[in-house]
Protein backbone atom coordinates (compact mmCIF):
# COMPACT_ATOMS: atom_id res chain seq x y z
CA UNK A 1 0.00 0.00 0.00
CA UNK A 2 1.74 3.24 -1.03
CA UNK A 3 2.19 5.71 1.93
CA UNK A 4 -0.75 8.47 2.02
CA UNK A 5 -0.32 12.20 1.18
CA UNK A 6 -3.54 13.55 1.91
CA UNK A 7 -5.76 11.70 4.37
CA UNK A 8 -9.37 13.63 5.19
CA UNK A 9 -11.77 11.82 8.15
CA UNK A 10 -15.02 13.66 8.58
CA UNK A 11 -13.42 16.74 7.58
CA UNK A 12 -16.56 19.94 7.56
CA UNK A 13 -15.83 23.83 7.23
CA UNK A 14 -18.53 26.38 8.15
CA UNK A 15 -18.20 29.88 7.76
CA UNK A 16 -19.91 32.76 9.57
CA UNK A 17 -22.45 32.57 12.44
CA UNK A 18 -26.19 32.67 13.11
CA UNK A 19 -28.04 33.63 10.15
CA UNK A 20 -24.33 34.28 8.02
CA UNK A 21 -23.75 30.49 8.79
CA UNK A 22 -22.74 28.87 5.90
CA UNK A 23 -21.61 24.77 5.72
CA UNK A 24 -18.83 24.77 2.95
CA UNK A 25 -18.00 21.05 3.58
CA UNK A 26 -19.38 18.31 5.24
CA UNK A 27 -18.25 14.79 6.21
CA UNK A 28 -15.28 14.66 4.09
CA UNK A 29 -13.64 11.25 3.86
CA UNK A 30 -10.65 11.34 1.60
CA UNK A 31 -7.30 9.65 1.14
CA UNK A 32 -5.02 10.14 -1.66
CA UNK A 33 -1.56 7.85 -2.38
CA UNK A 34 1.59 8.89 -3.17
CA UNK A 35 2.11 9.56 -6.93
CA UNK A 36 -1.73 10.23 -7.29
CA UNK A 37 -3.18 12.80 -9.66
CA UNK A 38 -7.14 13.17 -7.94
CA UNK A 39 -9.31 15.86 -8.82
CA UNK A 40 -12.29 17.70 -7.12
CA UNK A 41 -14.78 18.42 -9.60
CA UNK A 42 -18.59 19.88 -9.02
CA UNK A 43 -20.53 23.32 -9.36
CA UNK A 44 -19.95 26.07 -8.44
CA UNK A 45 -20.62 26.22 -4.69
CA UNK A 46 -19.44 22.60 -3.76
CA UNK A 47 -16.48 23.53 -1.58
CA UNK A 48 -14.11 22.17 -4.26
CA UNK A 49 -11.16 24.32 -3.95
CA UNK A 50 -12.21 24.82 -0.03
CA UNK A 51 -11.39 21.22 0.73
CA UNK A 52 -7.95 22.59 -1.73
CA UNK A 53 -7.62 25.32 0.68
CA UNK A 54 -7.89 23.59 3.61
CA UNK A 55 -4.99 20.65 2.83
CA UNK A 56 -2.88 23.64 1.83
CA UNK A 57 -3.59 25.44 5.40
CA UNK A 58 -5.02 28.59 3.91
CA UNK A 59 -8.20 27.43 5.92
CA UNK A 60 -8.77 25.63 9.31
CA UNK A 61 -11.30 22.74 9.08
CA UNK A 62 -14.39 23.37 11.44
CA UNK A 63 -14.69 19.87 12.63
CA UNK A 64 -12.95 16.46 11.70
CA UNK A 65 -8.87 15.11 10.66
CA UNK A 66 -6.95 16.21 7.98
CA UNK A 67 -3.64 15.23 7.70
CA UNK A 68 -0.99 15.92 4.97
CA UNK A 69 2.26 13.21 4.83
CA UNK A 70 1.13 12.35 8.31
CA UNK A 71 1.54 15.44 9.98
CA UNK A 72 -1.23 18.52 10.15
CA UNK A 73 -1.61 21.02 7.63
CA UNK A 74 -0.08 23.44 8.87
CA UNK A 75 3.47 21.61 9.61
CA UNK A 76 3.36 20.50 6.05
CA UNK A 77 2.70 23.86 4.71
CA UNK A 78 5.75 25.11 7.39
CA UNK A 79 8.01 21.95 5.95
CA UNK A 80 7.25 23.16 2.24
CA UNK A 81 5.74 19.83 1.49
CA UNK A 82 3.62 21.72 -0.99
CA UNK A 83 3.68 24.16 -3.97
CA UNK A 84 -0.08 25.74 -5.05
CA UNK A 85 -0.84 26.89 -8.26
CA UNK A 86 -3.73 29.40 -8.27
CA UNK A 87 -6.45 29.91 -10.43
CA UNK A 88 -4.59 33.41 -11.65
CA UNK A 89 -0.66 33.21 -12.03
CA UNK A 90 -0.37 35.95 -9.32
CA UNK A 91 3.48 36.43 -10.52
CA UNK A 92 5.00 39.54 -8.72
CA UNK A 93 5.24 41.89 -11.91
CA UNK A 94 8.65 43.74 -10.55
CA UNK A 95 10.34 40.51 -10.57
CA UNK A 96 11.39 38.84 -14.18
CA UNK A 97 9.92 35.27 -14.86
CA UNK A 98 13.11 34.16 -13.68
CA UNK A 99 13.31 35.69 -10.27
CA UNK A 100 9.43 34.61 -10.01
CA UNK A 101 10.70 31.57 -9.86
CA UNK A 102 13.60 32.05 -7.66
CA UNK A 103 11.30 33.39 -5.01
CA UNK A 104 10.39 30.53 -2.98
CA UNK A 105 14.11 29.49 -3.19
CA UNK A 106 14.74 33.04 -1.78
CA UNK A 107 12.46 32.41 1.22
CA UNK A 108 13.42 29.38 1.40
CA UNK A 109 16.91 30.44 1.83
CA UNK A 110 18.77 28.33 -1.15
CA UNK A 111 22.46 29.09 -1.81
CA UNK A 112 22.48 32.06 -4.06
CA UNK A 113 24.64 30.35 -6.29
CA UNK A 114 22.05 27.62 -6.55
CA UNK A 115 19.09 29.47 -6.89
CA UNK A 116 19.44 30.95 -11.13
CA UNK A 117 20.51 27.08 -11.87
CA UNK A 118 17.36 25.72 -9.95
CA UNK A 119 15.08 28.40 -11.07
CA UNK A 120 16.25 27.75 -15.06
CA UNK A 121 15.57 23.92 -14.63
CA UNK A 122 12.23 24.56 -13.70
CA UNK A 123 11.84 27.16 -16.42
CA UNK A 124 13.40 24.55 -19.23
CA UNK A 125 10.78 22.06 -17.69
CA UNK A 126 7.85 24.39 -18.97
CA UNK A 127 9.19 25.05 -22.03
CA UNK A 128 9.88 29.00 -21.03
CA UNK A 129 14.09 29.09 -20.90
CA UNK A 130 13.89 31.71 -23.53
CA UNK A 131 11.95 34.21 -21.38
CA UNK A 132 13.67 33.86 -18.35
CA UNK A 133 14.71 37.65 -18.81
CA UNK A 134 11.24 38.91 -19.66
CA UNK A 135 8.16 40.10 -17.17
CA UNK A 136 5.39 38.87 -16.54
CA UNK A 137 3.60 41.30 -18.16
CA UNK A 138 4.90 40.58 -21.63
CA UNK A 139 3.68 36.60 -21.46
CA UNK A 140 0.18 35.44 -22.50
CA UNK A 141 -1.82 34.01 -20.16
CA UNK A 142 -0.95 30.45 -20.74
CA UNK A 143 2.61 31.27 -20.25
CA UNK A 144 2.38 33.78 -16.73
CA UNK A 145 0.56 30.24 -15.49
CA UNK A 146 3.36 28.18 -16.88
CA UNK A 147 5.55 30.29 -14.51
CA UNK A 148 3.30 29.82 -11.65
CA UNK A 149 3.62 26.38 -12.15
CA UNK A 150 7.40 26.41 -12.78
CA UNK A 151 7.67 28.72 -9.02
CA UNK A 152 4.92 26.25 -7.33
CA UNK A 153 7.58 23.08 -8.54
CA UNK A 154 10.94 25.12 -7.68
CA UNK A 155 11.69 23.85 -4.41
CA UNK A 156 10.39 20.24 -5.08
CA UNK A 157 7.69 19.53 -2.92
CA UNK A 158 5.92 16.40 -2.72
CA UNK A 159 2.54 17.38 -3.37
CA UNK A 160 0.91 19.98 -5.98
CA UNK A 161 -2.22 21.67 -5.06
CA UNK A 162 -3.98 23.15 -8.40
CA UNK A 163 -7.04 25.46 -7.86
CA UNK A 164 -8.77 25.89 -11.17
CA UNK A 165 -5.35 26.51 -12.80
CA UNK A 166 -6.70 26.79 -16.46
CA UNK A 167 -9.77 28.33 -15.60
CA UNK A 168 -9.20 31.47 -17.47
CA UNK A 169 -7.26 29.73 -20.26
CA UNK A 170 -8.66 29.18 -24.15
CA UNK A 171 -9.70 25.41 -24.90
CA UNK A 172 -6.41 25.25 -26.99
CA UNK A 173 -4.00 26.68 -24.77
CA UNK A 174 -5.80 24.54 -21.80
CA UNK A 175 -4.92 21.35 -23.57
CA UNK A 176 -1.40 22.22 -23.95
CA UNK A 177 -1.20 23.14 -20.75
CA UNK A 178 -2.60 19.63 -19.49
CA UNK A 179 -0.51 17.97 -21.52
CA UNK A 180 2.18 19.91 -19.77
CA UNK A 181 1.19 19.28 -16.12
CA UNK A 182 1.16 14.90 -17.04
CA UNK A 183 4.56 15.15 -18.66
CA UNK A 184 5.55 17.06 -15.21
CA UNK A 185 3.65 14.69 -13.68
CA UNK A 186 5.34 12.38 -14.80
CA UNK A 187 8.76 13.13 -14.88
CA UNK A 188 8.71 14.45 -10.92
CA UNK A 189 6.50 11.28 -9.18
CA UNK A 190 4.71 14.12 -7.29
CA UNK A 191 1.15 13.80 -6.54
CA UNK A 192 -1.37 16.38 -7.52
CA UNK A 193 -4.59 17.44 -6.50
CA UNK A 194 -6.40 19.43 -9.00
CA UNK A 195 -9.94 21.43 -8.41
CA UNK A 196 -11.39 22.03 -11.82
CA UNK A 197 -15.35 22.60 -13.02
CA UNK A 198 -14.36 20.86 -16.55
CA UNK A 199 -15.30 17.63 -16.83
CA UNK A 200 -12.94 16.05 -20.33
CA UNK A 201 -10.05 17.97 -17.77
CA UNK A 202 -10.34 16.00 -14.93
CA UNK A 203 -10.76 12.92 -16.72
CA UNK A 204 -8.26 13.45 -19.21
CA UNK A 205 -5.69 14.47 -16.14
CA UNK A 206 -6.18 12.03 -13.05
CA UNK A 207 -5.98 8.69 -11.88
CA UNK A 208 -9.06 9.49 -10.03
CA UNK A 209 -12.13 11.86 -10.41
CA UNK A 210 -13.84 12.85 -7.00
CA UNK A 211 -17.45 14.18 -7.59
CA UNK A 212 -18.42 17.19 -4.84
CA UNK A 213 -22.01 18.23 -4.71
CA UNK A 214 -23.02 21.24 -3.10
CA UNK A 215 -25.07 22.96 -0.36
CA UNK A 216 -23.28 21.52 2.10
CA UNK A 217 -20.55 20.39 0.01
CA UNK A 218 -19.54 16.77 0.38
CA UNK A 219 -18.20 14.17 -1.96
CA UNK A 220 -21.10 12.06 -3.50
CA UNK A 221 -19.16 9.74 -6.28
CA UNK A 222 -15.27 8.65 -6.85
CA UNK A 223 -14.31 7.03 -10.47
CA UNK A 224 -11.13 5.57 -10.86
CA UNK A 225 -9.82 6.60 -13.90
CA UNK A 226 -8.50 3.13 -15.85
CA UNK A 227 -6.62 4.70 -18.71
CA UNK A 228 -3.41 4.12 -19.50
CA UNK A 229 -0.94 6.08 -17.27
CA UNK A 230 0.90 7.77 -20.32
CA UNK A 231 -1.72 10.41 -21.97
CA UNK A 232 -1.86 11.97 -25.68
CA UNK A 233 -4.04 13.97 -28.22
CA UNK A 234 -5.18 10.30 -29.22
CA UNK A 235 -6.53 9.65 -25.56
CA UNK A 236 -9.22 12.07 -26.33
CA UNK A 237 -10.01 10.14 -28.94
CA UNK A 238 -10.67 7.05 -27.44
CA UNK A 239 -13.84 4.99 -26.48
CA UNK A 240 -13.03 4.59 -23.16
CA UNK A 241 -12.21 8.19 -22.66
CA UNK A 242 -15.90 9.25 -23.46
CA UNK A 243 -17.09 6.76 -21.58
CA UNK A 244 -15.46 8.11 -18.41
CA UNK A 245 -16.77 11.46 -19.25
CA UNK A 246 -20.49 10.30 -19.30
CA UNK A 247 -19.77 8.54 -15.81
CA UNK A 248 -18.51 11.84 -14.36
CA UNK A 249 -21.39 13.59 -15.72
CA UNK A 250 -23.93 11.26 -14.63
CA UNK A 251 -22.69 11.21 -11.33
CA UNK A 252 -22.31 15.30 -11.18
CA UNK A 253 -26.10 14.82 -11.86
CA UNK A 254 -26.73 12.53 -9.25
CA UNK A 255 -25.27 14.75 -6.77
CA UNK A 256 -26.95 17.45 -8.33
CA UNK A 257 -30.39 15.81 -7.36
CA UNK A 258 -29.42 15.06 -3.90
CA UNK A 259 -29.65 18.85 -3.06
CA UNK A 260 -31.72 19.49 -0.12
CA UNK B 1 -15.72 31.52 -7.63
CA UNK B 2 -13.82 34.11 -5.91
CA UNK B 3 -13.33 37.94 -6.23
CA UNK B 4 -9.63 37.07 -7.52
CA UNK B 5 -11.34 37.00 -10.91
CA UNK B 6 -11.16 40.68 -10.99
CA UNK B 7 -7.21 40.79 -10.81
CA UNK B 8 -6.63 39.71 -13.91
CA UNK B 9 -7.87 42.84 -15.82
CA UNK B 10 -5.31 44.77 -14.11
CA UNK B 11 -2.50 42.95 -16.76
CA UNK B 12 -2.08 43.97 -20.04
CA UNK B 13 -1.53 40.52 -21.12
CA UNK B 14 -3.24 40.52 -25.14
CA UNK B 15 -1.38 42.90 -26.18
CA UNK B 16 1.64 40.67 -26.33
CA UNK B 17 3.21 41.75 -29.63
CA UNK B 18 3.46 45.71 -28.53
CA UNK B 19 4.77 44.84 -25.13
CA UNK B 20 7.54 43.25 -26.44
CA UNK B 21 8.43 46.19 -28.57
CA UNK B 22 8.00 49.19 -26.47
CA UNK B 23 10.52 46.46 -24.13
CA UNK B 24 13.01 46.31 -26.81
CA UNK B 25 16.77 48.18 -25.91
CA UNK B 26 16.87 51.38 -26.30
CA UNK B 27 13.13 51.13 -28.04
CA UNK B 28 12.36 54.26 -25.65
CA UNK B 29 14.75 56.34 -26.78
CA UNK B 30 14.66 55.53 -30.35
CA UNK B 31 11.99 58.33 -30.87
CA UNK B 32 14.36 60.49 -29.05
CA UNK B 33 14.53 64.10 -30.74
CA UNK B 34 12.35 64.39 -33.16
CA UNK B 35 9.69 62.29 -30.73
CA UNK B 36 10.58 64.61 -27.61
CA UNK B 37 9.42 67.57 -30.03
CA UNK B 38 6.53 65.88 -31.41
CA UNK B 39 5.46 65.85 -28.16
CA UNK B 40 6.46 68.53 -25.83
CA UNK B 41 5.74 71.07 -28.90
CA UNK B 42 1.99 72.14 -27.67
CA UNK B 43 3.19 72.64 -24.59
CA UNK B 44 5.68 75.12 -25.72
CA UNK B 45 3.46 76.72 -27.57
CA UNK B 46 0.77 77.24 -25.65
CA UNK B 47 3.36 78.35 -23.18
CA UNK B 48 5.00 80.66 -25.48
CA UNK B 49 1.37 81.98 -26.49
CA UNK B 50 0.53 82.99 -22.44
CA UNK B 51 3.93 84.90 -22.44
CA UNK B 52 2.94 86.69 -25.87
CA UNK B 53 -0.52 87.46 -24.81
CA UNK B 54 0.35 88.76 -21.43
CA UNK B 55 3.09 90.97 -22.63
CA UNK B 56 0.77 92.37 -25.21
CA UNK B 57 -2.32 92.70 -23.20
CA UNK B 58 -0.11 94.60 -20.27
CA UNK B 59 1.37 97.12 -23.18
CA UNK B 60 -2.16 97.35 -24.96
CA UNK B 61 -4.09 98.08 -22.02
CA UNK B 62 -1.50 99.94 -20.12
CA UNK B 63 -1.44 97.73 -17.46
CA UNK B 64 0.83 99.60 -14.25
CA UNK B 65 4.10 97.59 -13.33
CA UNK B 66 3.10 97.39 -9.56
CA UNK B 67 -0.25 96.04 -10.54
CA UNK B 68 1.52 92.99 -13.06
CA UNK B 69 5.03 93.83 -14.70
CA UNK B 70 5.19 92.63 -18.66
CA UNK B 71 7.20 89.54 -18.97
CA UNK B 72 9.95 91.33 -20.81
CA UNK B 73 10.87 93.69 -17.26
CA UNK B 74 10.65 90.23 -15.01
CA UNK B 75 13.41 88.63 -17.26
CA UNK B 76 15.56 91.76 -17.38
CA UNK B 77 15.38 91.40 -13.75
CA UNK B 78 15.86 87.57 -13.54
CA UNK B 79 19.22 88.52 -15.89
CA UNK B 80 20.61 91.44 -13.80
CA UNK B 81 19.69 89.97 -10.54
CA UNK B 82 20.60 86.40 -11.06
CA UNK B 83 23.55 86.19 -8.43
CA UNK B 84 21.15 86.94 -5.89
CA UNK B 85 18.29 85.46 -6.89
CA UNK B 86 19.72 81.91 -7.20
CA UNK B 87 21.93 82.72 -4.05
CA UNK B 88 18.67 83.41 -1.89
CA UNK B 89 17.45 80.22 -4.01
CA UNK B 90 19.54 77.80 -3.55
CA UNK B 91 19.35 78.84 0.42
CA UNK B 92 15.65 78.04 0.35
CA UNK B 93 16.64 74.97 -1.50
CA UNK B 94 18.47 73.29 1.25
CA UNK B 95 15.27 73.95 3.31
CA UNK B 96 13.32 72.30 1.53
CA UNK B 97 15.11 69.56 0.80
CA UNK B 98 16.27 68.97 4.65
CA UNK B 99 12.81 69.14 5.58
CA UNK B 100 11.50 66.64 2.87
CA UNK B 101 14.28 63.90 3.78
CA UNK B 102 13.84 64.34 7.46
CA UNK B 103 9.78 64.28 7.04
CA UNK B 104 9.97 61.28 4.43
CA UNK B 105 12.07 59.63 6.62
CA UNK B 106 10.12 59.73 9.22
CA UNK B 107 6.76 59.62 7.28
CA UNK B 108 8.49 55.92 5.72
CA UNK B 109 9.63 54.63 9.19
CA UNK B 110 5.97 55.32 10.76
CA UNK B 111 4.51 53.58 7.52
CA UNK B 112 6.53 50.32 7.89
CA UNK B 113 5.39 50.07 11.73
CA UNK B 114 1.71 51.11 11.22
CA UNK B 115 1.61 48.54 8.72
CA UNK B 116 3.57 45.89 11.02
CA UNK B 117 1.49 46.10 14.41
CA UNK B 118 -2.49 46.92 14.11
CA UNK B 119 -2.57 48.66 17.05
CA UNK B 120 -0.25 51.15 16.28
CA UNK B 121 -1.92 52.01 13.14
CA UNK B 122 -5.61 52.19 14.49
CA UNK B 123 -4.22 54.31 17.28
CA UNK B 124 -2.12 56.09 14.45
CA UNK B 125 -4.14 56.80 11.49
CA UNK B 126 -7.46 58.79 12.32
CA UNK B 127 -4.88 61.06 14.31
CA UNK B 128 -2.65 61.45 11.12
CA UNK B 129 -5.83 61.93 9.14
CA UNK B 130 -7.16 64.77 11.33
CA UNK B 131 -4.09 66.21 11.48
CA UNK B 132 -3.65 66.45 7.95
CA UNK B 133 -6.86 68.35 8.12
CA UNK B 134 -4.94 71.11 9.76
CA UNK B 135 -2.69 73.49 7.85
CA UNK B 136 -0.07 73.14 9.41
CA UNK B 137 2.20 76.45 7.60
CA UNK B 138 0.26 77.87 10.72
CA UNK B 139 2.93 76.58 12.94
CA UNK B 140 5.49 78.01 11.18
CA UNK B 141 5.84 81.14 13.88
CA UNK B 142 5.87 78.34 16.82
CA UNK B 143 8.73 76.55 15.28
CA UNK B 144 10.24 80.20 14.69
CA UNK B 145 10.40 79.95 18.46
CA UNK B 146 11.32 76.61 19.17
CA UNK B 147 14.02 76.38 16.45
CA UNK B 148 15.20 80.02 16.31
CA UNK B 149 14.00 82.00 13.51
CA UNK B 150 17.54 82.43 12.13
CA UNK B 151 18.28 79.15 11.73
CA UNK B 152 17.39 77.16 8.33
CA UNK B 153 16.40 74.13 11.20
CA UNK B 154 13.42 76.19 11.79
CA UNK B 155 12.16 76.15 8.05
CA UNK B 156 12.99 72.71 7.93
CA UNK B 157 11.08 71.78 10.76
CA UNK B 158 8.05 73.26 8.72
CA UNK B 159 8.74 71.30 5.69
CA UNK B 160 9.10 68.30 7.53
CA UNK B 161 5.92 68.26 9.26
CA UNK B 162 3.86 69.62 6.08
CA UNK B 163 5.54 66.60 4.00
CA UNK B 164 5.33 63.98 6.51
CA UNK B 165 1.66 63.27 6.71
CA UNK B 166 0.53 62.90 2.77
CA UNK B 167 3.69 60.62 2.46
CA UNK B 168 2.76 58.98 5.55
CA UNK B 169 -0.79 58.07 4.60
CA UNK B 170 0.03 57.37 1.34
CA UNK B 171 3.03 55.22 1.75
CA UNK B 172 0.65 52.93 4.62
CA UNK B 173 -1.90 52.61 1.60
CA UNK B 174 0.24 51.20 -0.47
CA UNK B 175 1.69 48.72 2.30
CA UNK B 176 -1.91 47.65 3.49
CA UNK B 177 -3.14 47.00 -0.01
CA UNK B 178 -1.87 44.14 -1.23
CA UNK B 179 -3.31 41.46 -3.87
CA UNK B 180 -4.83 39.15 -1.20
CA UNK B 181 -3.81 36.52 -3.36
CA UNK B 182 -0.20 37.49 -3.28
CA UNK B 183 -0.47 37.11 0.66
CA UNK B 184 -2.03 34.06 0.31
CA UNK B 185 1.01 32.89 -2.10
CA UNK B 186 3.24 33.96 0.55
CA UNK B 187 1.75 31.96 3.16
CA UNK B 188 1.84 28.97 0.94
CA UNK B 189 5.57 29.47 1.06
CA UNK B 190 5.73 29.96 5.34
CA UNK B 191 7.07 33.54 4.61
CA UNK B 192 7.89 35.39 7.55
CA UNK B 193 5.37 38.74 8.04
CA UNK B 194 9.77 40.56 7.16
CA UNK B 195 9.67 38.57 3.95
CA UNK B 196 6.21 39.23 3.04
CA UNK B 197 7.09 43.40 3.73
CA UNK B 198 10.13 42.94 2.35
CA UNK B 199 9.18 41.07 -0.80
CA UNK B 200 5.68 41.64 -1.30
CA UNK B 201 4.43 44.98 0.35
CA UNK B 202 7.25 47.14 -0.13
CA UNK B 203 7.24 46.35 -3.89
CA UNK B 204 3.54 47.38 -4.34
CA UNK B 205 3.87 50.06 -1.93
CA UNK B 206 6.35 52.18 -4.31
CA UNK B 207 3.75 53.41 -6.78
CA UNK B 208 2.20 55.09 -3.49
CA UNK B 209 5.12 56.02 -2.08
CA UNK B 210 6.04 58.23 -5.49
CA UNK B 211 2.96 59.57 -6.31
CA UNK B 212 2.99 61.20 -1.93
CA UNK B 213 6.85 61.99 -3.09
CA UNK B 214 5.23 64.27 -6.10
CA UNK B 215 2.76 65.52 -4.00
CA UNK B 216 5.77 66.39 -0.92
CA UNK B 217 7.81 68.34 -3.41
CA UNK B 218 5.58 70.99 -4.82
CA UNK B 219 4.67 71.34 -1.10
CA UNK B 220 8.23 71.17 1.04
CA UNK B 221 9.13 74.63 -1.77
CA UNK B 222 5.69 76.04 -0.99
CA UNK B 223 6.15 75.10 3.03
CA UNK B 224 9.99 76.68 3.31
CA UNK B 225 8.67 79.88 1.19
CA UNK B 226 6.05 80.23 3.68
CA UNK B 227 7.66 79.52 6.90
CA UNK B 228 10.21 82.15 5.59
CA UNK B 229 7.42 85.00 5.57
CA UNK B 230 7.17 84.59 9.13
CA UNK B 231 10.73 85.74 9.38
CA UNK B 232 14.17 84.80 9.53
CA UNK B 233 17.64 85.74 7.83
CA UNK B 234 16.98 88.16 4.81
CA UNK B 235 19.23 86.24 2.05
CA UNK B 236 16.30 83.44 1.19
CA UNK B 237 13.54 83.47 -1.33
CA UNK B 238 10.75 83.97 0.63
CA UNK B 239 12.02 87.28 2.24
CA UNK B 240 13.66 88.58 -0.97
CA UNK B 241 9.70 88.45 -2.39
CA UNK B 242 8.32 90.39 0.50
CA UNK B 243 10.93 92.82 0.30
CA UNK B 244 10.97 93.75 -3.41
CA UNK B 245 7.19 93.59 -2.74
CA UNK B 246 7.29 95.94 -0.15
CA UNK B 247 9.85 98.28 -2.27
CA UNK B 248 7.48 98.16 -5.48
CA UNK B 249 10.09 96.24 -7.24
CA UNK B 250 7.53 93.99 -8.43
CA UNK B 251 9.38 93.28 -11.23
CA UNK B 252 12.21 91.75 -8.83
CA UNK B 253 9.53 89.75 -6.82
CA UNK B 254 8.37 88.17 -9.78
CA UNK B 255 11.69 87.05 -10.81
CA UNK B 256 11.75 85.63 -7.19
CA UNK B 257 8.69 83.51 -7.94
CA UNK B 258 10.07 82.46 -11.44
CA UNK B 259 13.45 81.03 -9.52
CA UNK B 260 11.08 79.47 -6.95
CA UNK B 261 8.78 77.68 -10.11
CA UNK B 262 11.86 76.49 -11.67
CA UNK B 263 13.12 74.69 -8.26
CA UNK B 264 9.74 73.34 -8.02
CA UNK B 265 9.83 72.46 -11.77
CA UNK B 266 13.58 70.52 -11.00
CA UNK B 267 12.76 68.63 -7.50
CA UNK B 268 9.21 67.09 -8.92
CA UNK B 269 11.78 66.17 -12.08
CA UNK B 270 14.21 64.47 -9.77
CA UNK B 271 11.26 62.85 -7.78
CA UNK B 272 10.26 61.32 -11.25
CA UNK B 273 13.61 59.86 -12.63
CA UNK B 274 13.79 58.61 -8.94
CA UNK B 275 10.51 56.48 -9.69
CA UNK B 276 11.84 55.36 -13.26
CA UNK B 277 15.49 54.53 -11.22
CA UNK B 278 13.75 52.27 -8.76
CA UNK B 279 10.28 51.39 -10.03
CA UNK B 280 10.87 50.37 -14.57
CA UNK B 281 8.23 47.78 -13.91
CA UNK B 282 5.53 50.10 -13.35
CA UNK B 283 2.34 50.01 -16.17
CA UNK B 284 2.60 53.57 -16.09
CA UNK B 285 6.14 52.88 -17.52
CA UNK B 286 5.09 50.33 -19.78
CA UNK B 287 3.12 52.65 -22.44
CA UNK B 288 5.01 54.59 -25.29
CA UNK B 289 3.89 57.56 -23.81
Amino acid sequence: MMPLVVEAYGVGKTFGSGSERTEALRGIDLQISTGDFVSLIGPSGCGKSTLLRLIGDLASPSEGALKVNGKSPGQARLDRDYGIVFQNATLLDWRTVQKNVELPLEIMDFPGTERPARARDMLDLVQLGAFAEHFPWQLSGGMQQRVAIARALAFRPSLLLMDEPFGALDEMTRELMQQEVLRLWEETDISVVFVTHSIPEAVFLSTRVVVMSPRPGRISHEIAVDLPRRRDDDTREQGRYFELITEVREALRRGEGNTT
Amino acid sequence: MTDRDEVIGETPTTDVLAAFESNLPGAGRARSLRGLIVQYLPAVIAFLLVILLWEGLTRVLGVETFVLPKPSEVIASFVQTAAVIWGAGFRTLVESLGGFAIGVTLAVVTSLAAARWVGFREGMLPLAIAANATPIVALAPIFNNWFSSTSPVSKMAVVAVVVYLPVMINTTRGLLEVDPAELELMRSLAATPTEVTRRVRIPRALPFFFASLKVASALSLIAAIVAEYFGGPQDVLGQYIINRANLFQFPDAWAGILVASILGVVFYLLVLAAERVFMPWHVSMRSTE
